[in-house]
């Protein structure tokens, strides 16, 4: 095998396992989850509208599954990670300009993004699917 | 001194593949652009989740919100599967996996949002 071709073992830094979960990477890691979270869920409402397209029977089909409590809990906990994205995305654009990197701020804005998304998604939760 | 890159990082031939700055601008811009779309998509789905077939082809077949839906559908795609990308190149480290995730994950988001597009359209203009 050539040099260039010959794999790296160059040491690691010390990795998660190490580390105490605070609230700063807690969010962090939450923002890849609901991001993967919302993609798949992107692929089920995307399935919802091509289902209005098709019949009826085959809509309503689609739509008993959605009433049903693992419906609701999917509906329910898609709109918990789009919140939650949503509020924590807004956060992430405001560090890309330049703001809030202060410790101080970052917490802030931390707890700030978990209760914006817990009330949204408390509020949507009771007047949209009568989950609570 | 113009590179400084070791001669054998230079060999080994990776490094930035000068495409990096388009990913980050593609995923702020759409992040930007979901912001309101979200809100009104969230509202939407919240108000419709029990919306029965009538209701619900009416909803999605007006102007504004086939508009606004495709836009949502088109623009969220496109950000989840650049968000993806990252999440791939960041956890998956063979080469092989990694390049077939990313095709199947660009794939799928492809043929979802084509679907849901053609399925909006047909319901607006009366297929």
């Amino acid at each position: 095998m050539s040099v260039a071709n010959r794999p790296v073992h160059r040491p690691l830094s010390p990795h998660l396992q190490v580390y105490r979960p605070q609230l700063t990477s807690v969010l962090s890691i939450l923002h890849r989850a609901t991001g993967i979270a919302l993609s798949v869920g992107a692929l089920y409402l995307a399935t919802w509208v091509i289902y209005a397209a098709a019949d009826a029977k085959a809509y309503a089909l689609f739509q008993s599954f959605n009433m049903s409590i693992v419906g609701r809990i999917v509906l329910g906990g898609w709109l918990f990670c789009a919140f939650y994205h949503l509020a924590n995305g807004i956060r992430h654009l405001f560090w890309d300009a330049g703001y809030g990197f202060e410790l101080k701020d970052a917490y802030r804005s931390g707890w700030i993004v978990v209760a914006v998304s817990l009330i949204a998604t408390v509020v949507s939760w009771i007047v949209g699917l009568g989950l609570v | 001194m113009s590179d400084l890159r070791t001669p054998l990082a230079r060999a080994r031939g990776l490094g930035s593949a000068r495409d990096g700055l388009k990913h980050w601008w593609a995923q702020r811009l759409t992040a930007i652009a979901l912001i309101p779309l979200i809100v009104w998509f969230a509202i939407s789905l919240v108000m419709l989740s029990g919306a029965d077939y009538a209701v619900a082809r009416a909803w999605i077949g007006s102007p504004l919100v086939m508009v606004l839906l495709i836009l949502t559908i088109v623009v969220g795609l496109h950000h989840g599967q650049l968000g993806l990308q990252v999440v791939i190149e960041d956890y998956i480290h063979g080469d092989g996996w990694k390049l077939a995730l990313i095709v199947a994950v660009r794939f799928v988001a492809v043929i979802f949002g084509l679907a849901a597009v053609v399925s909006i359209l047909r319901i607006g203009f009366g297929g």
